[in-house]
């Protein structure tokens, strides 16, 4: 793909970041709103590709280093992992959600029923929606960025 | 009977995926032809899970009242995410397909030379 | 119109069908028939969970294995893509 009029390359950099902290947010309100890691990673893929196209994949990736594209998403996979292994240490089980009701981080449990919202709930769900959002986020866009370089060099030899 | 209409359209769409499936040549259309039958699939389990005026399952500031089924919610996301994943490769194999024969018609695909 | 062609088209004709009568004779929309399962979550997520989305304490608490799953079938899905395109790179 190459680069786009600058008209669009303008209006893509100034929505960037609007569409990064939607997705970010979902991502962070995943056990409080409707969303979590899948559709707040979703989001934030997609607002990673309007750059990708607006730019072109060439100025993406040099701009990119694959290597901490690679680290993100393992750190995504590793870390769900991680916690999942952690409620076999702490609690009961694998994927036993050990931090409900401990009065640490996430511990409060909200009162039954319809209620405000309390970001400090959810024992290890936040922890896996960031997880989970990472390797989402990175597994997608790397998705979008290595299929656009491919039909950018086969262009290239067809030539 | 009437009311059967969200179960209609899951036939419906499941039907036009196998028509892209079975009677297209062109290997993109085949390509959209299973994604509307994933899509039709999602539709089914969602509307499985629904009941009669029903709220989504959330608590956080909710009107109160009956509840749709969580379970086959979160499974059709689990099933989106797959299927995105299954999109992607099967675009890439297309790609790749496309780049070594030089056509996307699947009857001159199949010659076994080169 | 070859002889594949109208076997194809039979065939489609007799899926449909049996696709829209099952349509019609499925139980009423938005009365489903047991609901144990997903009473007992709706009831109890808040207490055993502390989240107050259902269907996030479904997917990362009661059903985690499904998701530990599906995170592998996307790692598996990008890390095909890549490989596909790395070897079309070198030919």
């Amino acid at each position: 793909m190459t680069k786009m009029s600058k008209i669009v390359r303008t209006i893509a950099s100034i929505a960037f970041p609007f569409a990064m902290i939607y997705g970010l947010y979902v991502i962070a309100h995943g056990h409080l709103t409707p969303g979590g890691g899948f559709q707040g990673g979703a989001i934030a893929a997609s607002a990673c590709a309007m750059i990708l196209v607006a730019f072109g994949s060439k100025w993406t990736l040099d701009k990119i280093k694959e290597k901490r594209l690679s680290v993100f998403e393992s750190l995504g996979g590793i870390g769900f992992i991680a916690i999942a292994l952690l409620g076999l240490v702490f609690g009961a089980a694998f994927f036993n959600n050990f931090l409900t009701g401990s009065n640490f981080l996430f511990g409060t449990i909200p009162a039954t029923g319809s209620g405000l919202a309390d970001i400090n709930t959810g024992g290890v769900l936040p922890l896996m929606n960031f997880a989970v959002g990472l390797k989402v986020i990175v597994g997608l866009f790397v998705i979008v960025l290595v299929m656009a370089y491919a039909a950018t060099s086969f262009k290239e030899d067809k030539k | 009977m009437i009311f059967n209409i969200p179960y209609i359209a899951v036939a419906v769409l499941i039907l036009l995926g196998l028509y892209a499936l079975i009677f297209k040549r062109n290997l993109i259309k085949m390509v959209i032809g299973i994604t509307l039958i994933e899509s039709g699939v999602n539709l089914f389990l969602i509307t499985l899970g629904y009941r009669k005026e029903s709220i989504a399952p959330i608590y956080t500031s909710s009107p109160g009242g009956v509840m749709a089924f969580p379970v086959p919610q979160a499974l059709t996301l689990t099933s989106i995410v797959i299927g995105v994943a299954v999109i992607a490769l099967m675009l890439s194999l297309v790609m790749h397909i496309y780049r070594h024969y030089g056509t996307l018609d699947v009857r001159k695909v199949r010659r076994l030379k080169e | 119109m070859s002889t594949r062609n109208i076997a194809a088209v039979i065939v489609f004709s007799i899926v449909a069908v049996f696709f829209i009568f099952t349509a019609l004779l499925m139980h009423p929309f938005g009365v489903p028939d047991e609901s144990d399962m997903d009473d007992y979550i709706i009831d109890n997520t808040q207490e055993e969970t502390g989240a107050n989305n259902g269907v996030t304490a479904v997917v990362f608490d009661y059903r985690g294995f499904d998701t530990l799953g599906e995170a592998t079938v996307l790692f598996t899905a990008v890390a095909g893509v890549i490989m596909i395109f790395r070897r079309l790179k070198n030919d």
